[in-house]
């Protein structure tokens, strides 16, 4: 009868349940859509380093992430090879540049080369022609959710990259950038001939360890065969640093979180308040329900599924709406990702936010006077 | 059943004295605090047997309703004891009161207090649930309620549907559900016109001839008293009589029957 009493109670006043469910639903989406950016933007910031072949990462020295990254020299990576416990070492080119559009004006890039051949860092979910294009001259790659921002239509149609002429050869789907500035691959010279950098400079090795080789000691080995100007992290490392950078120390990630912390609060708020009137509303009811001898936990325990019906009539309505912001974002720049993680959490956080909601409202409860149903 | 035994249980029935369901001794209640302090009763005692409808009457302000709250653990005296089913109060925490309650109280209400948005039989379920009525047998044991106070047709309407006196029938039926020691009336005809009023005082006088309970209702109402088996008499916080229907005296059930036999004569 817990239920249906609660059912009943948040039901029979239909406009205070509205603005309860819009109350949750607001919350919902916002947070959903804070969180989702959350983790749109960190799978953006570590998707190159996680798809590179890499071990240990060679860089310079303070690198905070991929695409900002200094030269080093090219001899590093011979220096890396030629440390025990390493199998291969692959040279990547990671730099700002220029993309003239051939419509007119530019846009910033950011370039990345490697060599196919040597593994390290391909392009990845081609989904036209295929990394083998990048062997063509003047090949590149794109992703193309930026065919706009680049002044292009198709594979096939060429741009001007610093002095250079490019083609596009390929294209990958959601290969995306945090900064959104645009991925362009293609091989190690070329970007060297595109970014104007010396040959005998790259901006990292990938170091890819012998079967069985203790990933610590090689690292050690290897930094102290390396200048102080480079330095040597474990992907998880670099993954760390270049989230922290991005999403920390930019305050782009606090922004996100601070949405979902401000969503949580104003729903917790909404929903506490029309809860709370509502069970205002039913005083005298719950007084009778007192005198009819009810335990406070019987009392508590309609209030609380009160507050539970709200969560999942108000998770339903706000998964809805996220799930389909979810969908229209899928193909921008800044998607945002519904995992099984996230919504699990919506739901847990949307429980815990009625319960807490319902804090107020149980309070009140518990401080009525069971006389009040003499009162005529 | 041959006359000397049916002499033999009448004499045991004499000698043995009369269960008592709810007993109270020197209910002194205040109300209110420093100078504001009020003592509402000043050393009531009464007890409730089964089987008899007693009428608590008395002016507004007398403390019939303080009385009613302490007689249903709603409040605690101040000073006085009470023990209901042979469960003294004395002590309790406002949870073990609540409990005491739930085991052998039923409240009728002057405003019916039912609850808008459940359905009579609902409302009864409600009280059953409370007491740990649950399931199937709940709803066969809300419908016998029902069916009691002669509401079989109407179990699935709503109170505002129903008229005050179908309303506090519904009251009736919850606050006999779970079958509790005593029940409570607080004015059960004070919101409803005369014909209603004497059906419900007529309903209660019929569910106190259960020996298994005892019944009380405040009530200033005058057309309640031939209902009465006993008359209390409160006046400023104090019992200042007590009267009894005696053997050979109709109550109001029988002056219609009479009537109504001598008209069809």
């Amino acid at each position: 009868m817990t239920l249906t009493l609660a059912f009943r109670n948040l039901f029979h006043d239909r406009v205070r349940l509205a603005v309860t469910l819009i109350g949750i639903l607001f919350s919902i989406v916002l947070v959903a859509v804070q969180l989702g950016l959350y983790l749109g933007a960190r799978s953006m910031i570590i998707a190159t380093i996680d798809r590179a072949d890499g071990d240990l990462w060679v860089m310079a020295y303070g690198t905070k992430n991929f695409e900002e990254a200094q030269p080093i020299r090219a001899r590093d990576r011979y220096v890396a090879l030629s440390t025990p416990g390493v199998e291969r070492a692959i040279p990547l080119v990671t730099a700002f540049t220029d993309w003239r559009k051939p419509t007119g004006g530019s846009t910033l890039i950011v370039v990345v080369g490697a060599d196919p051949e040597n593994g390290g860092l391909a392009p990845w979910n081609m989904v036209e022609g295929d990394v083998s294009g990048l062997g063509v001259r003047d090949a590149v790659i794109v992703d193309k959710t930026y065919l706009a921002e680049l002044g292009i239509k198709q594979v096939g149609d060429t741009a001007q990259v610093g002095a250079s002429r490019i083609r596009v050869t390929g294209l990958t789907e959601g290969i995306r950038s945090f900064t959104v500035t645009p991925f362009v691959f293609t091989t190690l010279n070329r970007a060297r001939q595109l970014i104007d950098m010396p040959a005998d400079n790259i901006t990292y090795v990938l170091v890819k360890l012998s079967p069985g080789a203790d990933i610590e000691k090689v690292r050690t080995d290897l930094r102290s065969r390396l200048s102080a100007d480079s330095e040597v992290l474990t992907r998880a490392e670099f993954r760390q640093r270049s989230l922290n950078h991005w999403l920390f120390a930019t305050g782009a990630g606090v922004a996100l979180l601070g949405g979902a912390a401000l969503g949580l609060i104003v729903g917790t708020v909404i929903v506490a308040q029309t809860l709370y009137s509502s069970t205002k509303d039913h005083l005298p009811e719950f007084a009778t329900l007192r005198a009819l001898g009810s335990s406070s936990g019987y009392i508590n325990k309609v209030i609380l599924a009160q507050a539970g019906l709200s969560a999942l009539l108000g998770y339903a309505l706000g998964m809805a709406i996220a799930l389909t912001i979810v969908y229209l974002s899928e193909h921008t720049a800044l998607p945002i990702i519904m995992s099984p993680g996230l919504a699990a959490l919506l739901l847990g956080l949307t429980v815990a936010m009625c319960s807490i909601s319902a804090l107020a409202a149980i309070n009140k409860v518990m401080r009525i006077d069971p006389a009040m149903v003499f009162s005529k | 059943m041959t006359a000397a035994v049916a002499e033999a249980e009448h004499e045991v029935d004499q000698a043995s004295p009369a269960p008592v369901f709810l007993e109270a001794r020197d209910i002194v209640k205040e109300l209110g605090h420093g100078a504001g302090k009020v003592r509402a009763l000043k050393g009531v005692s009464l007890t409730l047997n089964p089987g008899e409808l007693t009428l608590l009457m008395g002016p507004s302000g007398s403390g019939k309703t303080t009385l009613l709250s302490i007689m249903g653990c709603i409040l605690s005296p101040t000073s006085g004891s009470l023990s209901i089913a042979g469960d003294s109060t004395e002590g309790l925490s406002p949870e073990q009161l609540a409990a005491l309650r739930r085991r052998h109280v039923g409240f009728i209400f002057q405003s019916y207090n039912l609850f808008p948005t459940l359905s009579a039989e609902e409302n009864v379920r409600l009280a059953l649930d409370v007491r740990g009525g649950r399931g199937s047998q709940a709803v066969v044991d809300a419908q016998r309620a029902l069916y009691q106070v002669g509401l079989r047709h109407r179990l699935k309407s709503y109170p505002g549907n129903l008229s005050g006196g179908e309303q506090q029938r519904v009251a009736v039926a919850r606050a006999l559900a779970g079958s509790p020691s005593v029940i409570l009336a607080d004015e059960p005809t004070a919101a409803l016109d005369s014909e209603n009023g004497l059906a419900v005082m007529g309903l209660l006088s019929q569910i106190a001839k259960d020996k298994s309970r005892a019944v009380l209702a405040v009530t200033h109402d005058p057309r309640t008293v031939p209902f009465a088996d006993r008359i209390l008499r409160i006046e400023d916080g104090l019992i200042v009589g007590e009267e009894r229907r005696t053997e050979g005296v109709e109550t109001v059930h029988e002056l219609s029957r009479n009537r109504k036999r001598k008209a069809n004569a």
